[in-house]
């Protein structure tokens, strides 16, 4: 223990610790290893459901970010119409000779950037009206409820195609402010009901006792315990507003002059594409949107089994391999064992 | 000194069932002082109304109607007022499992508490005062314990930390809300004997909420027995568990455990 108790050490990083603790002839190895354990926090077991999600995440924004910038003009007309993936064009060409794979990297970037703005404006509206108000309580939390509510039945569908009508050239930004605002909703409600039973939590009531402003019992006593549910709410909001908005696209009803998953298939359909065979034109961008939100949706799978242990999957061979893991010390690293808590 | 006082305090809580409402009246017209240097046990069972009157002194409900006096002052609603109250008057909670955040490390459990009601304090000196709180609970090594997070201590443990964060303003009154029910039976002497010696030493004025009534009558100076929402009756410590007047007083007192009545009814 005398490292704890003489030198008040500076922050050192988790590896350095593990290092100090594996060199043969420190006297302090053992409590070396167990704070290093302790610093690095809850740690995040790496699930192949969350290793895959992440990868495709990454590959696509990757892809949304770069791939703009290699590629030709996705507007460009040529008088190669409907030709097949081929050296030249990797993707094929559409209707009027434009390049698939140019127009799929902006359509990525379009798709992202709704995706990504919505996500941030509807976290943001519904942490504060069910955060907020579940933490307020009486009056206001009435009132935030019963806004939720009645957004929570306002129909997105109908309420972009009379701003359609009216707006004669809707901007990326209006199309995306109008998801966020139709889609908040659910979430709040969801993040008022847990508030709520945090809010009653006996150290919520300690930290007021102490004399903690509310501010801050809000933002760093109740905030991180929601960190999951709200990372978990703002995929959803992501994947609901990519969803949604390639089906505005694909209706006619998106963005002006914007490209997007939702517009090539747009385009695709108005060109006939399916019934001419060119699957380069419409397979693509419907992948993309298919394997993105599969993506996104086993992220999600794994935050919940981070916040609820008993949906873990438990099939026979996954218990299996626990009894094979009980003697190991193998196991002792990954997950937090309670003997090593109580010593 | 500070006393605290709670003069004629009723407290109700209004229980919607659809369109009825109904009254619940929690704390019935109940005064009583506390005193420093003075341990005062509040027993009754289970609902009569004893963390009603914990919630009531620690401001986190408001009174129906009656006055809690702090130094023989009413307490003001601002912010300044209710933090020089709480400099005064701090609480162990029941259950220390809950009470720890899980996502904080115990240092910041008792930082907080000490940089709020110390301002001009630098870092250093708040944390020299967090480890001193430690040693006073008796949690060494205080630098391990500091960093630890409270999933990592025992129910023993994380109890004497919810003492030390209590202690960490330096109250002139401690209301212990059941600080032992939820901790093992072997541990409970020892977290209630460092509670005796840290208000013996601090002379701190003590409310101990408790329905046990061998505890009560050990460590306190005081007993109030509730029932019901009112007090049914108080006096010292002794007089009143050796010679119960109040109907309830006697019900209780015979259902605790008698070792000698149970050698005779053996016998």
């Amino acid at each position: 223990m005398s490292i704890s108790t003489q030198e008040p050490q500076p922050p050192r990083t988790s590896r350095a610790r593990e290092v100090d603790g594996a060199t043969p002839g420190t006297p302090d190895a053992a409590p070396a290893r167990s704070t290093a354990r302790r610093r690095r926090g809850p740690s995040v077991p790496l699930t192949p459901k969350l290793v895959v999600g992440l990868a495709i995440v990454a590959v696509t924004v990757l892809f949304a970010v770069v791939g703009p910038f290699f590629v030709a003009d996705p507007s460009r007309v040529d008088d190669i119409g409907l030709t097949p993936p081929s050296a030249e064009h990797l993707l094929g060409t559409t209707q009027t000779g434009q390049d698939v794979f140019a127009q799929l990297a902006y359509a990525s970037r379009g798709s992202l950037i709704i995706g990504l703005v919505v996500g941030v404006i509807a976290l943001v509206l519904s942490g504060f009206f069910g955060v907020v108000g579940a933490y307020a309580g009486g009056f206001v939390d009435e009132s935030f409820s019963l806004f939720s509510n009645v957004m929570l039945v306002i129909p997105g569908l109908p309420l972009v195609i009379i701003i359609s009508s009216y707006v004669p050239n809707k901007s990326v930004w209006l199309v995306a402010v109008v998801l966020a605002v139709t889609s908040w909703a659910g979430s709040a409600r969801v993040l008022r009901g847990y508030t709520l039973s945090v809010r009653s939590r006996d150290y919520v009531l300690a930290a007021r006792v102490a004399g903690e402003p509310p501010s801050r019992v809000l933002l760093v006593e109740i905030l991180p315990n929601l960190v999951p549910l709200l990372a978990s709410q703002a995929m959803f909001a992501v994947i609901f507003a990519i969803l949604g908005e390639a089906g505005l696209s694909f209706l006619g009803l998106g963005a002006t002059g914007s490209f997007t998953w939702g517009t090539m298939l747009y385009y695709a359909q108005n060109g006939l594409a399916l019934r001419l065979g060119a699957w380069w034109w419409f397979v693509p961008p419907g992948l993309m949107i298919a394997l993105f939100g599969a993506a996104l949706a086993l992220i999600n799978f794994s935050i919940d089994e981070i916040i609820n242990p008993r949906l873990r999957s438990q099939t026979r061979r996954a218990r299996k391999r626990w009894h094979l893991d009980r003697p190991a010390p193998v196991a002792a690293g990954t997950t937090d064992t309670p003997t090593e808590a109580t010593a | 000194m500070t006393t605290l006082e709670m003069q004629d305090v009723v407290k109700e809580y209004h229980l919607r069932d659809g369109w009825r409402g109904e009254r619940l009246r929690a704390v019935d017209h109940v005064s009583f002082t506390l005193e420093p240097g003075r341990t005062t046990a509040l027993v009754g069972q289970s609902g009569s109304g004893k963390s009603t009157i914990a919630k009531l002194l620690m401001r986190l409900e408001s009174p129906t109607s009656g006055r809690i006096l702090l130094g023989g002052r009413p307490v003001g609603r601002s912010r300044s007022a209710q933090r020089a109250y709480r400099s005064q008057v701090q609480m162990v909670f029941q259950d220390p499992f809950g009470s720890l955040n899980p996502h904080h490390t115990i240092e910041h459990h008792l930082a907080r508490p000490v940089a709020l009601h110390h301002p001009r304090m630098s870092a250093a000196q708040v944390r020299s005062r967090v480890l001193e709180l430690l040693t006073r609970v008796r949690l060494d090594p205080t630098e391990e314990f500091a960093a630890r997070r409270p999933h990592e201590l025992s129910g023993g443990q994380r109890q004497r930390v919810a003492i030390a964060r209590a202690l960490a303003p330096e109250p002139g009154i401690l209301v212990a809300d059941e600080p032992v029910s939820m901790l093992d039976v072997s541990i409970r002497l020892g977290v209630l004997n460092l509670l005796g010696r840290l208000q013996r030493e601090e002379n701190l004025g003590v409310l101990y909420i408790t329905h046990d009534l061998a505890t009560a009558r050990h460590f306190s100076d005081d007993i109030m027995v509730m029932y019901r929402g009112s007090i049914v009756e108080r006096g010292p410590a002794d007089d009143v568990l050796l010679h119960p007047r109040h109907e309830y007083t006697q019900t209780l007192r015979a259902a605790s455990p008698d070792p000698e009545r149970r050698l005779a009814e053996l016998a």
